[in-house]
């Protein structure tokens, strides 16, 4: 196999995998805070304001990784430095 | 003027114009068009401020605004909000107006960049020790990076690096990736979908701006934090 379908045929694969398995992790912890502040604000529907900020900070913080996964998807899919490298040693 | 291509993950490589060495791309621009709206705005609004009981609705909406940072800072950090009101206030009011104008045609946002919201984030690595310096004195503020042990200080030094680069690409991924999926989608379904889509991404944008500001505004007072049996007197000079 020539390098250059080796290399994109392992870059698309990898974006798909990046961004299959680092939106598993994230969905979990923020469906499992959502849950928890939902709970808690039926609880204590008086603290909202305070349990609405603080959450909204949380899952910021737990998007975060999910949005690394996506951002090397994107700079493999996208702005690929090993696949320019190898298109301009090819030209 | 050059639209954006899909290829181009970023609005730093779209060239709006060239002149020997001097090279304006997307980001400046809009970048510049941002500040221009913000600042002749605010000119045009504040320039007749009226104390009666009927006030313009612009300056109505302003003082919403205002009054609204005003409360969300005070009530985040515990202290008079005066303070911090000018840098928390620029970063929401900026990052939010980048983010709202993606619903004119042809707009890119100038958040949608590595460079913007590494600067952005940049202004805020430099500000938390500013504020801590300020407000507890050099030797008070390092000592909070010794604070449970010595041996936390490596770690420490890292937290403070690495959620300034959080702080950055959690903007930028959100911002870039709401613009990439309203660019893909209207490649597979074009019609309705990238429109329901955009509205979210708007959302998205309203939202982000609130977590950077506030995420901001928890570091500065994470870093500004007074011990209150020690001292209760220094809160209420300030």
């Amino acid at each position: 196999m020539s390098s250059i379908s080796f290399i994109g045929m392992a870059s698309v694969i990898t974006a798909g995998l990046t961004i299959a398995v680092g939106a598993i992790g994230p969905a979990i912890g923020e469906g499992r805070a959502v849950a928890s502040a939902l709970s808690s604000i039926a609880q204590q529907p008086d603290e909202k304001n305070t349990i609405t900020r603080t959450l909204f900070v949380g899952l910021a913080m737990i998007e975060s990784t999910a949005i690394y996964c996506f951002v090397v998807s994107m700079i493999l899919l996208f702005a690929n430095p090993f696949w320019d490298y190898v298109i301009s040693a090819a030209n | 003027m050059n639209f954006m291509d899909i290829k181009q993950i970023s609005p730093d490589q779209v060239i709006f114009f060239q002149y020997h060495f001097i090279t304006l791309n997307l980001t400046i621009v809009f970048t510049w068009v941002v500040m221009a709206l913000l600042v002749i705005g605010s000119w045009l609004v504040t320039r007749r401020l009226s104390t009666e009981q009927k006030i313009s609705s612009w300056q109505n909406i302003l003082e919403i605004l205002v009054t609204g940072i005003q409360d969300q800072i005070s009530e985040i950090s515990r202290q008079k909000a005066k303070r911090y009101m000018p840098f928390i206030g620029t970063l929401f009011v900026f990052i939010a107006a980048c983010n709202l104008l993606t619903v004119v045609p042809g707009y890119e946002s100038p958040t949608a960049s590595l460079s913007t919201t590494a600067a952005l984030a940049i202004c805020v690595f430099i500000s938390v020790p500013l504020f801590g310096i300020a407000r507890k004195g050099l030797g008070n503020y390092l000592k909070q990076y010794i604070q449970p042990t010595v041996f936390m200080l490596p770690f420490n030094i890292m937290g403070e690096l690495s959620r300034t680069l959080a702080l950055a690409v959690r903007l930028f991924g959100n911002i870039m990736s709401g613009s990439k999926i309203v660019a893909i989608l209207l490649a597979i379904i074009p019609f309705v979908f990238p429109v329901i889509l955009q509205l979210l991404g708007l959302l998205t944008g309203l939202i982000q701006a609130y977590i950077f500001a506030v995420l901001a505004m928890v570091y500065i007072a994470s870093a500004t934090q007074i011990q209150e049996q020690s001292d209760p007197q220094k809160d209420d000079n300030q």
